[in-house]
């Protein structure tokens, strides 16, 4: 791999997909720790109908109406999720395959109605995301890095999913506690006086906001992926749950890199002169990561009894 | 009506059949709590899909026959469905989790085989992205007829099926007790889903597919409590989402079949859960509402009686609407009657309660039962003839 | 009738005094759907006591004190501590809720179980110092489990869960202590070393709360008893209260005779 290739071509893609790996495993803790593993896959359906209608309201792909408009739809799914389950007593898993399947189809026929054959909008790319077109043609090679005016050139989702990771991790620090705690014991939480509905309303947010902006760059596939392998994966590693946080972004970046380079290489060792899609491979990474660690994972066994 | 083709009518029938056949098979689903294993299976047909292609290819055909597809995909279905299974009872992960570990990482070797297929065909499209979304639009009539046969067939066999999986859903127990092999049945249940994601797979596509399994029996749920019925209203409402879907989607240009025939069974669950007279939202609320009404009016006239303060302005303005306090919080003379009368009734009650052998007439006590609905006159007096002055409260 | 007092404005102030009561709950109703869980209960807990809630299974012993602490939402009812709204008392209760409510496979050890009591004073981001350990060592000491303190919480047995639950909240060093149901499913040197843990408490002045359900020990280990089924059905001091007719009148039917005078008697 050489600088004066790899640079443009391979190394702003790398970094996207490893940002967007960790920013979506990181909230992937709580979320698979609180039974709740499958709002990931709701949010990232629901992404496409957002950023159809943000696309429809200002006739443009631009970026911030399509984040604004994914961000969106996420927080009306999740209501909608609450109110079904609430209101019309279904239990929660029935609530999100209602809502996410809906809010999906709904996405489709809008996109399908409206006219975008002009612009590159459609439901594969909302799948698989684009990751390989992410390209820094400024970069000459390793000193680009420190060349202001080409460093200008990157591809706006680098610093984009990088300011969302940062976001995440702050959310994650400043309320580890109360999160630990309420996902452990709900009721104790309550009696102490947190907040525990607004506090896991939050941690949906901040998933949805990973998801959003993961999702732009990568397609929904990976979102799903690292919201759930990585961190269970890293719940069959250890018995501590900031270890397993740790685990879970060492396996997210470990599936977005071999991921992308046995994607853009793999087939050119066997022979084959295209690349496969990086987003399929990198979710496929992170499934034989989990295989092994549920083969060999040292505390992959369950201890407790679950709550009744 | 819409002045179908052969091939739109057959698509129609098939779909029809089909959804009456997922909202039977769904009911099940969603009654065991496991909806979302059918996202698992659905989105676990994408690499089976892609490899059958693959297989046909290299052996010389031209890789879109829909049988060999369908086999394809309920193979590498049962292989995720088997993935969920292994994963939740040898690890200490949730079923939730490993649903959604199965999906991704299916879903995406999947979208891999694809771009893999794409280069193989260099140029020429293989028109599997259709499966993603589903589409009838340039169908074969050998597909359609493929598709009215197999909706037919998995609706036959769910009605082979029912009893068992209807008493299973409805009472795993008791269904052991009678000697049903609960194991066995929960099987089945899971062929019934595979078989109807494998036939749907075409027109509705396998990211929706699921829709037409949880939709109908969400919805019927409104309807009946009995289990037996919400199979039968779930099967009715799949059957008409199918059909109407499938026919509305070939009446005009850029309808897609799948995402209308959700469409269709969303608005049918809405309704159901706005309007649905006893489980329905809106009777739900109004119950709740003059529920609190009740027990907040019934909490401030005992409280009158007893002389106690009012605490709560919500009982200070309910007794103020019924006419029961003044402005100023004195009781009205309806007010001290029916105080009075509420304090009796309570300690009739607490007599009752009290005394052995009335078990039943006061387990039905709820606090808010006019005494006069559960007993007779008679055994009111009886009752009143020994309550103590100041009874035991 | 007479004339009423009431309190005169919207979230106007009980008339009744009740700043030395740790707990007062008045006009308390919960429902589930249309049926009350727990209705219009009045209960007062005297300071120093050690409380016992019993009645009938169903009869909405959690309920009351999930709702009295807020952990679950009331249909009406105001509910006090140390004569104040319970929100400006948190650091004064301490709560153990039953064991068969939380996960525990979840990833954590026995000494961050007993630390989650002190996340009062730790906040959202204050350091766990050792000191901050120690005290926690000194609550397992406290309820037998100093030994256990690195173990993963799964391995433990029933009632060293329970135990773990108590250290948790002594940790807490509240004045009012509120436990459900601590002695379910527990062996009977657990139950020893509970009963004398809430004793210690009792008679360092602390009032304690259970809900309960074995009729046999009630004299043995408590001072007060409040007796429900879905209502107040009496309360009071166990030797005035724990009598033949009120338990008749709580369990109705569903205690024989013979089983109500042995238990008055013992």
């Amino acid at each position: 791999m050489i600088g004066t290739e790899f640079v443009p071509l391979s190394l702003p893609p790398l970094l996207i997909g490893t940002l967007a790996a960790l920013a979506c495993a990181l909230p992937g803790n709580f979320l698979v720790l609180r039974r709740q593993a499958l709002i990931g896959d709701a949010i990232s359906h629901v992404v496409l109908p957002g950023i159809v209608v943000a696309f429809l309201l200002t006739g443009r792909v631009s970026t911030w109406p399509m984040m604004l408009g994914a961000g969106g739809a996420a927080l009306l799914a999740v209501l909608m999720i609450e109110v079904i389950r609430r209101a019309g007593k279904i239990e929660p898993g029935a609530a999100m395959g209602v809502v996410f399947t809906t809010l999906f189809a709904a996405g489709v026929l809008l996109l399908e109605q409206s006219d975008t054959s002009a612009v590159h909008l459609d439901v594969q790319h909302a799948l698989y995301g684009n990751l390989e077109s992410l390209i820094w043609l400024d970069a000459l090679g390793w000193n680009s890095l420190l060349d202001p005016v080409a460093l200008a050139g990157l591809p706006t989702e680098l610093p984009r999913m990088a300011l969302v990771l940062v976001g995440v991790i702050g959310f994650i620090w400043l309320f580890w506690r109360p999160l630990a705690l309420s996902t452990f014991d709900e009721g104790f939480a309550r009696s102490l006086g947190i907040a525990t509905g607004p506090l896991g309303l939050g941690l949906v947010v901040i998933a949805a906001m990973a998801a959003v902006a993961a999702f732009d760059a990568v397609g929904s596939i990976i979102v799903i992926a690292m919201f759930i392998c990585p961190p269970a994966a890293a719940r069959l590693m250890t018995n501590r749950l900031s270890l397993q946080v740790a685990w879970s972004q060492g396996f997210a970046g470990l599936a977005a890199v071999s991921g992308y380079v046995l994607a853009g290489y793999g087939p050119l060792w066997l022979g084959y002169a295209h690349a496969v899609s990086a987003a399929g491979m990198i979710a496929t990474v992170s499934g034989l990561i989990l295989a092994l660690a549920a083969l060999f994972g040292p505390c992959r066994a369950r201890l407790g009894q679950p709550a009744g | 009506m819409f002045d179908l083709g052969y091939n739109a009518s057959l698509v129609a029938i098939g779909a029809g059949l089909l959804g009456l056949a997922a909202g039977v098979t769904g009911t099940f689903l969603f009654l065991r709590k496991r909806a979302l294993v059918s996202d698992a299976i659905s989105h676990s047909t994408l690499p089976g899909v892609a490899l059958a292609f693959i297989v046909m290819v290299s052996f010389g055909g031209d890789g879109r026959s829909l049988v060999g597809l369908m086999a394809g995909s309920a193979l590498s279905a049962a292989a995720g469905l088997l993935a969920v299974g292994w994963l939740t009872r040898r690890t200490r992960l949730a079923e939730d989790a490993a649903i959604g570990v199965v999906l991704s990482v299916f879903f995406g070797l999947g979208i891999v085989l694809l771009t893999v297929i794409q280069a193989m065909s260099a140029g020429r499209q293989a028109g599997l992205e259709g499966y993603l979304l589903g589409s009838t639009a340039g169908m074969l009539r050998t597909d359609a007829l493929i598709i009215a046969v197999g909706g037919a067939l998995v609706l036959a066999l769910v009605a082979l099926l029912r009893r068992m999986l209807i008493v299973t859903a409805f009472d795993p127990e008791f269904a052991g007790s009678i000697g049903i092999d609960t194991g066995r049945a929960d099987l089945a249940m899971m062929g019934l889903v595979l078989a109807v994601t494998v036939v749907g797979l075409k027109i509705v596509g396998l990211i929706l597919i699921v829709a037409l399994l949880i939709l109908p029996p969400v919805a019927a749920r409104f309807w009946s409590d009995r289990a037996g019925s919400v199979a039968l209203i779930a099967g009715g409402i799949g059957g008409v989402s199918g059909a109407v879907g499938a026919m509305l989607s070939v009446s005009a240009p850029a309808l897609p079949t799948g995402p209308i025939i959700v469409l269709v069974a969303f608005a049918i669950f809405a309704m159901s859960m706005l309007f649905a007279p006893r489980r329905g939202v809106v009777a739900a609320l109004i119950r709740h509402l003059s529920f609190r009404n009740r027990v907040h009016l019934r909490q401030g006239l005992l409280a009158l009686a007893q002389g106690q303060p009012v605490y709560e302005a919500l009982t200070r303005r309910l007794l103020r609407r019924a006419g029961l306090i003044r402005a100023d919080g004195v009781a009205t003379g309806a007010g001290t009657a029916q105080a009075a009368k509420a304090l009796l009734d309570e300690r009739r009650w607490q007599w009752l309660r009290a005394s052995e052998g009335t078990g039943a007439a006061a387990a039905r006590y709820d606090g808010l039962t006019p005494i006069e609905t559960v007993l007779t006159a008679d055994q009111i007096a009886r009752i009143d003839s020994q309550l103590r002055p100041g009874g035991l409260v | 009738m007479t004339q009423l007092k009431l309190a005169a404005q919207e979230g106007a102030a009980p008339v009744e005094d009740l700043s030395d009561i740790p707990l007062a709950i008045r006009g308390l109703t919960v429902s589930y759907g249309s049926d009350p869980a727990v209705f219009s209960v009045d209960m007062t807990v005297p300071e120093g006591a050690m409380l016992a809630v019993i009645g009938p299974n169903g009869a909405g012993k959690s309920t009351l004190l999930k709702a009295a602490l807020g952990v679950i939402p009331k249909l009406s009812g105001l509910v006090t501590v140390y004569g104040q709204p319970i929100a400006s008392q948190r650091r004064r209760i301490a709560y153990v809720p039953q064991r068969a409510s939380v996960d525990w496979d979840f990833p954590t050890r026995v000494i961050d179980v007993v630390l989650m009591g002190l996340y009062r004073d730790l906040g959202l981001l204050g350091r766990v110092r050792r000191s901050h350990r120690d005290q926690a060592r000194a609550c397992l000491a406290r309820v037998g489990m100093e030994g256990f303190a690195d173990r993963q919480i799964g391995q433990l047995s029933g009632g060293q869960q329970q135990r773990v639950f108590l250290a948790r909240a002594l940790a807490q060093a509240a004045d009012l202590y509120l436990l459900d149901e601590p002695f379910a499913g527990v062996d009977a040197a657990t139950e020893k070393a509970i009963v004398t843990v809430l004793k210690a408490l009792r008679d360092e002045g602390r009032t304690v709360v259970c809900v309960h359900h074995d009729l046999a020990t009630v004299t043995d280990y408590f001072s007060h008893v409040f007796l429900l089924n879905r209502r107040k059905i009496a309360a009071g001091p166990v030797a005035k209260v724990f009598t033949q007719q009120m338990l008749q009148a709580a369990y109705g039917g569903r205690l024989s005779g013979g089983q109500i005078d042995r238990i008055a008697a013992s």
